[in-house]
């Protein structure tokens, strides 16, 4: 589903990817560890389309097509899915419009009808179940005046009501107690599926306690030093990133 | 450019000696403020007041009177079903008798400034003097129609009022100069909204003068709703003075028009009295807005409340001066300003200005102003979802908007000026 090759990328003039490759299949959970510093988040840019990181060699190629050339919306409608470290606030936005906004932007794209505010109502108040997201906070401003946690249950609401085809998990794990962390996790683990790929971003070996993953790869300067099974995470906690 | 601004006075002059005898009433009130238009001519940059606001382009073209020639059937469309229960409405500056519904609650005066010229001039005559600025100057001179409204003492009304200047297109450059009279009585309690909507192509002037007096314990509402046509140049002149524990509150919505500049001065002449003002104008291409503001408190105990709000994307230009006066008297007052402005574009430009005049020790005085951008990381959120970066760009607007337009109480107007700004956005 995901081809990485070679990836080179700056993120302002400094060089952070040097020369990743990486190759993640449909179905499959793949984790990325590694310490401050080593490229994980401009990975999880890279691959969304932020601006302020550019790629100045190697090639990315989602589903057959070269992702690099899309723009973040065109990214998003073909099932590029990010759930933010830090997710931003948006005064005066609707969380619940915002959302099906977003849905029907994507359903267009796929040739889907676009649904109504009744059809989209009984959609998320569903999916909100999933996270145990309180329904006060669908009719709030997007993130304005959420909780850490209440903002990361809201990025895993946004992925189930979008069911993207590759989601990628930037630190989902920081700054949640273990309550949300199994929350999160529980919704995340629900999304599993033959179809799907997800790419779980995180420093601490914890929270692939609950999300555990097929794969493991270490990150490290720039590019995938190791990568194993999740005994690899296990081995890490132990060991540490340095050897 | 002096000959250029010479040339025009002496139009408006000629105009108003071939068009003096058919004007109604006050006929030496009139020669006085166009001779004392003629001494002035229109303003210069050297001027604080239109520093930051060019009428250059006004004084490029000959406005004559507007002829009344207008069929006002080209607004059938606009017109109907969109016609309210009470509802006053002038074509061209003219009142429009086909357009008006004016099935009037008791205690209720809702009829043209000419017929009420005739009936009862006395009514008119407090409001009437000699004003200072050329283009409230040029009004007085040349004022022929707008609107009376008089809401007697302790008299609510329940819907809102609403006063419609429509203009036309014509071959030829027109102007147009309605006055319009707001009285309420004591306790009484009213909302109006008034529209100034012209097509797209109309090249017009039009110059307004709107004057409201607020008796002790009454409650205003006023929306004003200014939808020129691109083409056109608006400027308004507005007077309110505000009684003993009245309230007023006001709402500019300004989104057309090529040159759009409103003179807002409010009086709080009675202890306790009240007033909010609240704007949100955006704009696009060569448009230019400004908005003058002064809030005089005259009296102790007063509150005002501010709050302006603009989106200017092309080369756009806005300016927002707003003014505060605490007189010596005026202690325990409390004013509070706020100026926001979102530049949509880099050639956009916006001067805010606020003044502050206190002359009491006991007052509580707030202001502020921002100007920023549209946040990256927000629009980058939502293009991630899925969102265009067009349909990302309006929504973020709109959230920035709704916070002027949600203070608009009428529903039908809040909601199609929702629209306006969807579309007006949509485009950039």
């Amino acid at each position: 589903m995901l081809e990485i090759k070679n990836l080179h990328a700056t993120a302002g003039d400094k060089p952070v990817l040097k020369g990743l490759t990486l190759t993640v299949k449909a179905g499959e959970v793949s984790a990325i560890m590694g310490p401050n510093g080593s490229g994980k988040s401009t990975l999880a840019h890279v691959l969304s389309g932020r601006d302020g990181f550019k790629v100045t060699d190697g090639s990315v190629t989602y589903k057959g097509k070269d992702l690099l050339a899309m723009s973040p919306e065109e990214r998003a409608r073909e099932g590029v899915f990010l759930a933010f470290q830090y997710p931003v606030e948006i005064p005066g936005v609707g969380n619940t419009y915002f959302l099906k906004n977003a849905l029907n932007a994507i359903r267009k794209h796929r040739g889907q009808a676009e649904l109504d505010a009744h059809e989209f109502l009984k959609l998320i108040k569903e999916k909100a179940k999933l996270v145990q997201i309180a329904e006060s906070l669908l009719s709030r401003p997007v993130n304005e005046g959420f909780s850490g946690g209440e903002k990361k249950r809201n990025e895993i609401l946004q992925m189930a009501v979008l069911e993207p085809t590759l989601a990628i998990l930037d630190e989902t794990d920081s700054g949640l107690d273990i309550d949300a962390l199994r929350i999160v996790s529980q919704g995340v683990n629900s999304l599993r599926s033959k179809d799907r790929a997800m790419l779980v971003i995180t420093h601490y070996q914890r929270l692939l306690n609950y999300i555990v993953p097929d794969r493991v790869h270490v990150l490290k300067d720039g590019v995938i030093e190791r990568s194993g099974d999740k005994e690899l995470a296990l081995e890490l906690e132990k060991t540490g990133y340095s050897r | 450019m002096d000959t250029l601004t010479t040339d025009a006075r002496d139009l408006y002059v000629a105009d108003f000696d071939r068009v003096a005898k058919t004007l109604p009433g006050f006929a030496d009130l009139r020669r006085k403020a166009m001779a004392r238009f003629a001494e002035k001519g229109f303003p210069t940059g050297r001027e604080e007041r239109w520093r930051f606001t060019d009428t250059t382009p006004v004084t490029e073209l000959h406005f004559k009177p507007a002829a009344g020639t207008a069929n006002p059937s080209q607004f059938a469309g606009l017109a109907a079903g969109a016609l309210k229960a009470l509802q006053i409405t002038f074509v061209d500056g003219r009142f429009a008798p086909a357009f008006s519904t004016l099935d009037l609650p008791a205690g209720v005066g809702v009829a043209s400034l000419a017929d009420v010229i005739k009936s009862a001039p006395e009514v008119v005559a407090p409001f009437v003097l000699v004003p200072e600025e050329p283009f409230e100057l040029l009004n007085t001179a040349l004022f022929r129609d707008g609107a009376v409204l008089r809401i007697g003492d302790g008299v609510t009304v329940d819907r809102p009022i609403h006063v419609l200047f429509l203009s036309s297109l014509h071959g030829e450059p027109y102007a147009m100069h309605p006055r319009m009279m707001i009285s309420l009585g004591r306790d009484a309690r009213a909302s109006v909204v008034k529209s100034y909507l012209g097509p797209s192509g109309g090249t017009y002037l039009l110059n307004a003068v709107t004057t409201a007096a607020l008796a002790d314990g009454s409650s205003l509402d006023l929306t004003k709703v200014q939808r020129e046509s691109p083409q056109a140049f608006h400027f308004e002149s507005l007077d309110v003075r505000v009684g003993r524990g009245a309230a007023f509150t006001h709402h500019s919505i300004s989104l057309g028009a090529r040159l759009a500049s409103n003179d807002f001065d409010v009086t709080l002449e009675g202890e306790g009295a009240e007033c909010s003002l609240f704007g949100l104008y955006e704009v696009a291409g060569q448009q230019h807005v400004d908005h003058h503001t002064t809030i005089d408190h005259a009296k102790p105990n007063c509150t005002s409340r501010e709050l302006y709000k603009g989106v200017l994307d092309g080369r756009a230009r806005a300016v927002f001066d707003g003014r505060i006066i605490v007189r010596p008297d005026a202690q325990k007052t409390s004013a509070m300003q706020t100026n926001k402005n979102l530049l949509i574009s880099k050639e956009a430009l916006v001067h805010t200005k606020p003044q502050l005049e206190i002359f009491a020790n006991d007052v509580k005085c707030k202001h502020g102003a921002t100007i920023g951008q549209l946040d990256a990381d927000v629009l980058f959120y939502l293009r991630s979802r899925g969102i265009g970066l067009a349909e990302a760009r309006r929504l973020l607007i709109h959230a920035f908007a709704s916070e002027i337009i949600d203070t608009v109480k009428a529903d039908a107007v809040r909601s199609q000026i929702g629209g306006c700004i969807a579309l007006i956005s949509g485009g950039g």
